[in-house]
């Protein structure tokens, strides 16, 4: 009986609770890219960069807090930095909008044109970060580092596993069911929510309706900014930060929000949390939990590792691939541009 | 846009900023970013076709050109015996339960009426066929990569001179798209560029995992050449003699006939690559592949197959794209992995095309050299200039210390902003599209 | 003088006229029909009305305001609702929300309309936290229309109100009309099933090639054999 527990405990501490918090760090990226793509019809590529530039300046707002004797222990400073750093992702998603997205707007450009302009962006936001805090490993995390020690839990529980939950993980959850639950709130019960949701439905009936676009569009950006800053600054405490990863999280992050169905917000945080578990499930190393369950003669050799974490960025692929080809509306269908 | 200088001044005004770096710093580093404009422009050429001619968004040439260095190692390298025959047994057999998991699925498929049981049958297919190969796959890696680890770990390649990568990098890179093309072809441009972004990344991790096939993140060096070697020439009579015709010395000189025999190949390849798109955009095949991307609807109706004309295009262009990697392998004579990133192997290539000219051949060229040109010299540029603008600090303030060790970074926010403004104001680029008959 | 005319509208999309020297005009509390040929230019008369054409020549009245120069959504704010012929819901929102995006720019309390709305199509009370793009073609149709009314306007245009819904459908669909005539709003409709159209309609415009060619009651045009042999099949 007691293996079993043991390989339960196992699978909760290295598959369940890790599935869990990248779930929804992942989610709070997909809201914002599946937003941008229901209000503004294009696949933001910047995304991951603009996670990266809200993260920097939590970071360094983190930093000088931390300099100043400033904190919030046993919470992280960076919560305390945190709504200066979406404050200033929103300033800089909406100069971006005005200088360059708003002109292909008004001419009703290709979906293409804001593509490749948003590649253009990626460029300025990725070279501005890693030239104000340079491109290698950042840590900023403090405040206490677990909410359950392995070893307060082996002595509660007595049993030879332990089960360990890091604060940031706590939070990254938290963080990401607090701000779900307000965004959806938002969408669901306020005008302005509403008349986003029918922008996104209808772009012509809403005009007509007379909801104005520009509006629907600042909150967009505005909204965008601010999960792009808490999903980066998430990763950041629970991870670490480095310009590059952020970059490569737009695989995952896209794939979660096409899964899904690409413009729905419900679709990303399902999607995001089938592609957290899959890449957690699949570059696990099940030999100890099968040495567990199993009786000796059947116990592995091998590592039992379906692919190895190198390969982290296939899963999301493949899942995406294979999204793209059976359904490619995703699960809640989705626009298909 | 009568605004912008006229084409020929664009060239000439290239070719002066080369010949200022050769006498301001040197003729090596000028001829190298010669060379790796020359490298560049091929790959334009290649992402060009796809863009340009279909109308194809491809996030992934880092891929491709990773194929092609690949390529590279696997034409020119010796084979190591000992690994071929630890391992190659189990690693063939491996092959070969792969080959049959995917021919019993094909199968399975035909012979199943569509639906949800047709695929669950698949998907359990694949995963028992890929367990399968797994159980030889592992032990042949554990194998091959115990053969002298610290100088191989891996199984060599064909032992053929190094030139011949270049076609079959193509090849690889072609092979690769096909099957990537085959399935997400037909996908809406986002999906598809998404797609590729995907596969060049997964592309990269399996080079640099699979240490059995080329090393991994341990590189590849001492590749062999197609050009002779700095120590051979300084050796040799008829060189020395003619070094001293020219007043300069041997060591140097050496350094610069090699660049410039490196240089000689690659404007062939370039000039030839020109001239076979050149004919093919005037033939009818040319023609159609025009007509299709200006209207997909009416050329669909006219009974065109659109799909297989885009894989057509895919294809070559990744090709191209390969053929480049394999080029710029053999220019650096190693195969270092971690040396791929997709700014400099895919955006940077994008912006090459967008300010050369989406469409137009020339204007690929163009935009490769100038965007090469401002990449390299950015840097410099930039740490110049944060010492001007800190001159007045001591130094060692830090101010001036992060600004001088962040300038290399500028030179990547210069490019977003020149993407930026020649998308907005000059989107057709330097050299637009010709408009043929 | 009518409350809304559409006097000598002449132009098109951009391209070649579309309309020659067209006039529509409707009453408050009176259906004016808009029927013709393929091509005929039925619904860029209509839009050319709501302002989603700029015309080259002619002017639009509405209570003797000249509103030729404005937007869609400004004539909106006039008084003027319109119902296009597709997409005219929002599919993923509930009837509800629907009718609620149609009093958007409504500033007071705006439950007494949506009762009336309710009233007026009951089947939509009753499926009103239902998402509209599950409902059937004649159901979505009446979400259509009544988004339309949410703003009380004084004018409510159709575009092909009932084009591809049953023959029952479509006589409720009529009847609704009525309804809606008879609380004093001025209606104003494009449709292909020119008898049934003109049979409710209190004036009738038969339009060929942009031009007006019979213009009179529902009621004579139906009587009409030079309009009968040509569009209503004898």
């Amino acid at each position: 009986m007691t293996e079993i527990f043991n390989a339960l405990v196992l699978l909760t501490n290295f598959v369940l609770v890790p599935g869990l918090t990248y779930g929804s760090q992942l989610a709070l990226g997909a809201l914002g890219v599946t937003i941008i793509y229901g209000i503004l019809r294009f696949a933001n590529f910047a995304h991951g960069d603009l996670m990266s530039f809200g993260t920097m300046f939590v970071i360094l707002l983190t930093w000088w807090f931390q300099s100043m004797g400033v904190g919030i222990d046993p919470l992280p400073t960076a919560l305390l930095a945190l709504p200066f750093g979406i404050g200033a992702a929103i300033l800089l998603t909406l100069f971006a909008d005005k200088t360059v997205y708003r002109f292909y707007r008004r001419r009703k450009s290709a979906p293409v044109i804001f593509l490749i302009a948003s590649i253009g962006l990626m460029f300025v936001y990725s070279g501005t970060v890693r030239f104000i805090i340079g491109p290698a490993d950042q840590q900023f995390a403090d405040g206490a580092r677990f909410l359950l020690k392995v070893q307060e839990f082996k002595e509660v529980t007595g049993l030879k596993e332990g089960l360990a939950i890091k604060l940031s993980q706590g939070l990254s959850v938290g963080v990401a069911v607090i701000v779900v639950v307000a965004l959806f709130w938002f969408l669901q019960k306020s005008r302005t929510g509403k008349a986003m949701r029918a922008y996104s439905d209808n772009e012509d009936l809403a005009l007509l309706s007379g909801i104005n676009p520009e509006r629907v569009v600042f909150f967009a950006w505005v909204i965008a900014a601010a999960l792009a800053t808490i999903a980066g600054t998430m990763y950041g405490l629970d991870k670490s930060f480095k310009p590059y990863t952020y970059f490569q999280l737009l695989l995952p992050i896209f794939a979660s929000a096409i899964l899904g169905g690409i413009g729905h917000p419900i679709g990303a945080i399902v999607g995001a949390f089938i592609v957290a578990f899959s890449e957690v499930t699949i570059t696990y190393a099940y030999k100890k939990f099968l040495r567990y369950l199993l009786p000796e003669s059947w116990e592995p050799d091998s590592l039992v590792q379906l692919l190895s974490t190198d390969y982290k960025f296939a899963v999301s692929f493949v899942i995406l691939v294979v999204v793209l080809l059976v359904r490619p509306t995703g699960v809640f269908r989705g626009k298909v541009i | 846009m009568s605004s912008l200088p006229r084409p020929p001044f664009l060239f000439a005004g290239v070719v002066l900023a080369l010949m200022a770096v050769g006498f301001s710093q040197s003729w090596g580093v000028s001829l190298s970013i010669v060379n790796l404009c020359l490298i560049s422009a091929v790959m334009a050429l290649g992402l060009n076709m796809q863009w340009g001619y279909a109308g194809l968004i491809n996030l992934g040439a880092m891929g491709f050109a990773a194929l092609g260095g690949l390529a590279g190692v696997l034409v020119s390298k010796a084979p190591i015996a000992e690994a071929w025959s630890a391992g190659g047994g189990n690693l063939g057999l491996s092959v070969v339960m792969v080959v049959a998991t995917v021919a019993v699925a094909l199968l399975g498929r035909r012979f199943m009426s569509r639906g949800p049981l047709r695929n669950i049958v698949t998907a359990v297919i694949i995963v028992a066929g890929y367990f399968l190969a797994r159980t030889f796959f592992d032990p042949a890696v554990d194998a091959i990569e115990s053969i002298d680890g610290a100088k191989a770990g891996y199984l060599g390649g064909a032992g053929l001179p190094i030139i011949l990568s270049w076609v079959v990098g193509g090849a690889l890179a072609g092979g690769a798209a096909w099957m990537i093309g085959k399935i997400a072809l037909g996908l809406r441009t986002d999906y598809f560029a998404i797609a590729t972004l995907g596969i060049s990344e997964i592309i990269l991790a399996v080079i640099k995992n699979e240490d059995w096939l080329s090393r991994g993140v341990k590189n590849v060096t001492g590749l062999n050449r197609p050009v002779p070697y700095e120590i051979d020439l300084q050796t040799s009579p008829w060189f020395l003699d003619m070094v001293a015709w020219l007043g300069a010395d041997p060591v140097s000189g050496s350094s610069i006939f090699v660049k410039l025999c490196y240089a000689a190949l690659f404007i062939a390849v370039l000039l030839i690559l020109i001239w076979l798109l050149e004919r093919a955009l005037n033939s009818p095949w040319g023609r159609m592949m025009r007509a299709i991307r200006d209207n997909e609807d009416a050329a669909e109706a006219m009974g065109k197959n659109v799909t297989r004309r885009h894989l057509q295009i895919f294809v070559l262009g990744a090709a191209v794209i390969g053929m480049a990697g394999a080029m710029l392998t053999t220019l650096d004579g190693q195969f270092t992995p971690g040396s791929y990133n997709p700014l400099r192997f895919t955006f940077v290539i994008w912006v090459m095309v967008i300010v050369g000219g989406s469409g137009n051949n020339w204007g690929s060229v163009l935009g490769a050299f100038i965007i090469w040109f401002m990449w390299i010299e950015a840097e410099p540029a930039g740490i110049w200039l944060m010492d001007v603008v800190t001159s007045g600090l001591d130094e060692s303030n830090p101010l001036r210390l992060h600004l001088l060790r962040s300038a290399p970074h500028m030179r990547v926010i210069v490019m977003g902003l020149v993407l930026l403004l020649m998308l907005r104001f000059s989107p057709k680029g330097l050299m637009p599209e010709v408009r043929r008959r | 003088m009518s409350f809304l005319i559409g006097k000598n509208m002449t132009g098109g999309y951009g391209g070649a006229d579309i309309l020659h020297g067209c006039t529509i005009a409707v009453d408050r509390g009176e259906i004016a029909v808009i029927v013709g040929p393929n091509g005929a230019g039925k619904s860029t008369a209509m839009k050319a009305i709501f302002g989603m054409l700029s015309l080259r020549e002619g002017t639009v009245l509405l209570d003797n305001e000249d509103i030729t120069q404005l937007s869609p959504q400004q004539r909106v704010g006039k008084g003027m609702s319109f119902v296009p012929q597709n997409n005219n819901v929002f599919a993923t929102m509930t009837v509800q929300e629907n009718l609620e995006m149609g009093a958007y720019l409504r500033t007071d309390d705006f439950s007494e309309t949506m009762q009336q709305i309710y009233d007026l199509f009951p089947i939509l009370h009753e499926k009103k936290n239902q998402p509209a793009g599950e409902l059937s073609g004649g159901q979505r149709q009446q979400v259509a229309v009544g988004r339309a009314l949410m703003t009380q306007p004084s004018v409510l245009m159709l575009d092909e109100p009932t084009a591809g819904v049953s023959p029952i459908v479509m006589d409720e669909l009529f009847d609704r009309i009525l309804e809606i005539r008879a609380t004093g709003i001025a209606i104003l409709m494009v449709e292909q099933n020119a008898r049934q159209a003109l049979m409710v309609a209190d004036k009738g415009y038969v339009l060929v090639t942009g031009e007006n060619r019979f213009t009179d009651s529902g009621q004579a045009l139906l009587e009409n054999p030079d309009v009968r042999r040509s569009f209503l099949g004898g």
